[in-house]
């Protein structure tokens, strides 16, 4: 019986020293104090040193993006530090071109904050905002794509660019043990401010899309971070081709409100992909968007047509690319899909006539 | 045990007691991370540095504290929760006095505590009944013998690095294969010393 008790006991109490040991130097060879950062040359702020640069940003209200939550295995909270940051670390070389690494381009959730630091970020991220919000309604446009709408508290408005992005915040949930963000585009008008709404297919086994599909109901509380983005209409008077895929028909549909709600008059030609005659959603309004805006065409196209009777286009949206786009220059392209669709589109658009500058894209993956 | 001289166990953990080439211990950051000359060395230095220094403080741990209340069976437990604290220790250290050999080598201690030829060398000491100048000895050799083999296998993989090997063979399946070769190379060293 005693050794039972010597055993605990020495091993707590080795644990117990160890712990302590490393709870002190914690305390005292981790600090850092407080250090400046610089941001623009214009804003600038004190952190308490020694924790990463993305989580000092974001308690100071400037929301980086970052879809893995500071794990160093998205790339999405690249930013520029001019000063202060160290050499390039091993965990960052896999997501840094070696452009970014001449440009000072780092990865902010590795860097820690141990010197005053000078960085660079784009002036819209200090619009970026954390916005609670709830479920004001849900429903199935197709088998697997959701459409909700989230209501913004009462004293809080949003604004943002047609075909701007937000990042979703998934709570732990059961299966979940961990809270995620993932990026989904904005599909409503810019002129509503106090809500937005999304498009969200379904991924099997996607952490967040699960989240949506399976527990959130309306009258659920959610939080979200936005806008981002640079997908957004430029303001120009050239011809547009809206080309879209599934959900990437999310910030397409905010584009076209856009120009609705503006009356904005640019030649306009939407190709959108789907599948089957199931996975077509939001045909009532693309009907409607051809009414109101005189110069739209929307030109939606099966690549596996499973119905006798459609009669649409069919094959897939650069089959329609190189249908009915004559060469021409001076036209924009606005394309939102899977990355293996944007490359092919982009490719075709080029032979088009179209300059890489005036091909803007959103490629969800 | 008593009667080697730790210059000869220094030498033979080099050579013939070599850690990855005859005990085929620490075999996943050898892998893993002999890449690239540059940073293996890096990594063989830190790991030389912890072996160093965890002997010492197990060999200590071991014969004051087990020992005296025969809990000699616990050593595995102690030894591993030792180590990995002792590298968070060092890292934190390591960090914040000397950014640039944190640069250089900090970014592989957290490698360093799941290596099994840490915990090897201290468990080999108490085998052996080394002392505990023996022991340190023996972790400092050890440590130089892993990075000698890390450091000559990111050169042979630099070497390979344009022949033509087959797809499911690339990446580790050849460092392996090649390891088996190296440690064939090793044998020759054999029967020089004994120190078991």
């Amino acid at each position: 019986m005693s050794t039972i008790y010597t055993t605990v006991l020495i091993i707590t109490s080795i644990t117990t020293v160890l712990a302590l040991l490393l709870t002190l130097a914690n305390y005292f060879i981790a600090d850092y104090g407080e250090k400046k950062i610089i941001i623009n040359n214009d804003k600038e702020f004190l952190v308490e040193g020694g924790s990463s640069l993305l989580s000092s940003l974001i308690s100071n209200k400037i929301f980086v993006p970052s879809a893995c939550g500071g794990k160093g295995n998205c790339g999405y909270c690249k930013c520029k530090v001019s000063h202060g940051a160290g050499p390039i670390l091993a965990t960052e070389l896999t997501y840094l071109t070696e452009d970014d690494q001449k440009h000072n381009i780092r990865l902010s959730c590795q860097v820690k904050v141990k010197d005053d630091m000078m960085i660079e970020l784009p002036e819209e991220l200090f619009n970026v905002r954390q916005y609670n919000a709830e479920i004001s309604f849900s429903e199935s446009v197709t088998p697997v794509i959701k459409h909700l709408r989230i209501e913004i508290d009462k004293n809080e408005e949003i604004s943002f660019k047609a075909g701007q992005y937000i990042q979703l915040l998934a709570p732990a949930y059961p299966g979940n043990d961990e809270e995620v963000y993932r990026a989904y585009s904005i599909c409503s008008s810019t002129s509503a401010k106090n809500y937005i709404e999304l498009f969200i297919g379904y991924v099997k086994d996607g952490i967040v899309t699960t989240y949506v599909h399976m527990h959130l109901k309306p009258g659920d509380k959610v939080a979200f971070t936005g806008p981002y983005g640079e997908f957004y209409l430029r303001d120009t008077d050239n011809e547009v081709i809206l080309v879209a895929v599934g959900t990437g028909m999310a910030p397409i549909r905010s584009i076209l409100y856009e120009m609705k709600d503006k009356n904005i008059d640019r030649k306009t030609t939407f190709f959108f992909g789907a599948r089957t005659k199931d996975d077509l959603f939001m045909l009532d309004e693309m009907a409607m968007f051809e009414q109101d805006l005189p110069n739209f065409t929307f030109i939606p196209t099966l690549s596996k047509p499973d119905v006798e009777n459609w009669k649409g286009q069919v094959g897939r949206v650069t089959d329609m690319i190189d249908k009915y786009l004559d060469y021409k220059e001076d036209r924009e392209a606005y394309l939102c899909g899977s990355g293996p669709m944007i490359k092919s589109t982009v490719k075709h658009l080029l032979n088009k006539g179209f300059v890489e500058d005036n091909i803007i894209y959103d490629s969800f993956d | 045990m008593e009667s080697i001289n730790p210059l000869v166990i220094l030498m033979a953990s080099v050579f013939t007691n070599n850690m990855i080439l005859s005990n085929f211990l620490g075999m996943c950051s050898f892998i893993a991370v002999s890449g690239e000359i540059k940073t293996s060395l890096g990594l063989g230095q830190a790991v030389t540095f912890v072996l160093g220094a965890t002997s010492i403080i197990n060999y200590l741990l071991y014969h004051y504290v087990l020992v005296p209340y025969s809990l000699e069976y616990l050593r595995f437990i102690v030894f591993i929760i030792t180590i990995a604290a002792f590298v968070q220790l060092v890292e934190m250290v390591v960090e914040r006095y000397t950014p640039t050999l944190y640069y250089s080598l900090g970014i592989f201690l957290p490698l360093i505590t799941v290596n099994c030829a840490i915990l090897g060398v201290s468990l080999f000491m108490i085998i052996r009944s080394y002392t505990l100048l023996q022991s340190f000895f023996f972790g400092i050799g050890s440590g130089l013998g892993w990075t000698l083999a890390i450091v000559s296998m990111a050169g042979i993989r630099k070497k390979i690095k344009n022949s033509p090997i087959p797809k499911g063979l690339q990446g580790p399946g050849i460092t392996l294969i090649i390891t088996g070769l190296m440690a064939l190379a090793f044998i020759g060293f054999s029967g020089i010393v004994r120190i078991q």
